[in-house]
């Protein structure tokens, strides 16, 4: 081939992928589309990759061939993990797509300096301080979110101050360098700080805010890699950050609405920081309590059921058990729901995915905008391991400090049941009036075992 | 300016009507994907952004100094990961999300 024609036909091979690409994401829409979407995915990564390898400046195969082979060895373990991991994994690969741009920014940076137009060193700037620090942020995430890393915020005095000059120094480092691009000494500016930026920007961070920041440094990468595009003028790379960053954008909007909170808050605020003077001072109230039997047999004589499932379930792997109470409880004829809030899990749509994987049909999946209207014409709200998404609280004080946040509405079912290990406050330590509600019966104990006893009793033939 | 200059400055001009495009496609077919499949979106997505790694195939097989050689090998190892990693467990996922309806003939 001749290298006019050896380009046309890669370039050919990437305008098909981006539109595979754009088509993966829009099969993505409905879970019946969805597999297609993935398949239309690979495909296009396929060709791309594929074109790439034919392209005529490449002089030697060999480390290719290597990172290829090796990078698809690691990546297997990577996509086996179990669905209760996949946040970890999904920040971890943030990290993977963070570090592949910052690095070749960098090399490419050292190949062309100093002969390096302004604008273009102002997107390659941009690329490796967004690809460094999401680098290090996401690494963060991934060791809060496996637990390794302590899940409290850490806070201390001036510490926004103290991110925002470390940030400005990498800015004006970026800047001198746009004008003066031969200032190799520089660069590593550029690298250095943001890596340790990415550190200090999680550290305040509380595990509870996890979804929103998983979507916001999904979007970082997103930017990242459509600057490098811009660096290595490939319209293929633009557009496919383009669709990543917009994507990471409208999930973290999504996230930080749930939990009514705004971007800067989420990161300049640590929350659950504040609480613990919410608690103090109140008056014992007294709550009634139920046995397993009382549930089943309310459980049994209801016409509509709606679950409210929480990160509580997942911890304590109850999943399955749920599952079985669904069957028991949909054999009896009774409409079971689940009421999903945005925030139920530990990233956007985790809980539908821990649920689908214990094969609860997806059409009983609602989420919070479709199952609020139906609270009011429901005889059992079930809540397990969920607490602050069904705070009503939220809705009537305005002192407390979830105020605003879009709850779902179970203190509106004509029973509440709420499944609960004891009375202690839940992850951001705020009391919960549902609780002392005269409808509400507390379930106390550990979720899995509850849920087991139940349908332990809807089995027995008691409650027919 | 010098003329590569120029070119160099009108080539990232195009690149940016294509971001802003593409930002528009992306909103749009995104703001469509149901609640239910966020996750499987961001690992879908995320293994897409992968597509880096074709910069980093051209850095290390084009082998100007040996620290693009070097640094582009462990983009490619990073980035690869990714790939393999990505599309394998969104596929994972979605094969778990089935319906109670029965399937139309």
């Amino acid at each position: 081939m001749t290298p006019l024609i050896n380009e046309t036909f890669i370039q050919i091979t990437y305008l098909v992928a981006t539109a595979l690409f754009i088509f993966a994401l829009k099969w993505l829409s409905a879970p019946s589309t969805a597999r297609r979407g993935v398949w239309a995915g690979e495909l296009g990564m396929l060709l791309a990759i594929g074109g790439t390898l034919l392209y005529q400046g490449i002089v030697d195969y060999k480390w290719i061939v290597i990172a290829l082979v090796l990078g698809s060895i690691i990546g297997v373990p990577l996509g086996l993990v179990q669905m209760t991991a996949v946040p970890q994994r999904t920040a971890l690969s943030h990290a993977c797509g963070a570090l592949c741009v910052a690095l070749v920014g960098t090399a490419e940076y050292y190949l062309r300096a100093p002969n390096v137009p302004p604008f273009m060193m102002a997107v390659l700037s941009m690329e490796v301080i967004l690809g460094s620090l999401t680098f290090t942020g996401s690494l963060m995430a991934t060791g809060k979110l496996q637990e390794i890393l302590p899940q409290r915020p850490i806070t201390y005095k001036g510490q926004n101050i103290v991110n925002l000059a470390l940030l400005a120094v990498a800015v004006i480092a970026a800047v001198i360098l746009v004008l003066h691009p031969g200032q190799k000494h520089l660069f590593p500016l550029l690298i250095g700080i943001p890596l340790v930026f990415g550190v200090l920007m999680i550290v305040p961070i509380g595990g509870a805010d996890m979804p929103t920041v998983i979507s916001l440094l999904n979007s970082y990468a997103g930017l990242s890699a459509a600057a490098m595009g811009f660096v290595l003028d490939s319209k293929l790379l633009i557009i496919a950050g383009a669709l990543d960053g917009s994507s990471g954008f409208i999930l973290s909007v999504i996230m930080s609405k749930a939990m009514n909170r705004s971007f800067a808050n989420v990161l300049f605020g640590a929350f659950g920081q504040v609480q613990a003077s919410a608690v103090a001072g109140e008056e014992a109230r007294t709550v009634r309590s139920a046995t397993a039997e009382e549930a089943a047999s309310i459980l049994a004589a209801a016409n509509s059921v709606v679950i409210v499932p929480g990160y509580g379930m997942a911890v304590a792997q109850a999943q399955h058990k749920v599952r079985e109470l669904y069957d028991a409880l949909s054999k009896r004829g009774v409409d079971v729901k689940f009421g999903i809030h945005p925030v139920a899990g530990r990233m956007p749509g985790h809980m539908n995915v821990l649920l689908a994987e214990a094969d609860i049909p997806y059409d009983k999946l609602m989420d919070m905008d479709a199952i609020n209207p139906e609270f009011p014409q429901t005889d059992v709200a079930l809540v397990i391991g969920a607490n602050d998404v069904t705070n009503p609280a939220a809705r009537q004080d305005v002192g407390s400090p979830i105020y605003g946040m879009p709850i779902l509405d179970v203190d509106k079912a004509r029973t509440v049941m709420v499944i609960k290990r004891s009375m202690s406050p839940g992850f951001a330590g705020i009391d919960n009036p549902l609780y002392y509600l005269d409808k509400t019966l507390m379930l106390f104990g550990d979720a899995k075992s509850f849920v087991g006893d139940i349908v332990r009793e809807l089995a027995g033939s008691g409650h027919a | 300016m010098t003329p590569e200059e120029e070119n160099v400055t009108s080539n990232l001009i195009t690149s940016l009507y294509v971001f802003m495009l593409a930002g528009f496609i992306g909103f749009e077919v995104i703001r469509r994907v149901s609640p239910l499949l966020h996750t499987p979106l961001m690992s879908l997505t995320n293994a897409l952004d992968a597509i880096a790694v074709v910069g980093a195939i051209v850095l290390v097989g084009e082998h100007k100094s040996t620290l693009a050689t070097v640094l582009g090998t462990v983009a490619v190892v990073a980035a690869m990961s990714n790939v393999v990693g990505g599309f394998l467990i969104t596929d994972r996922m979605l094969k778990m999300f089935k319906t109670s309806k029965p399937k139309k003939p």
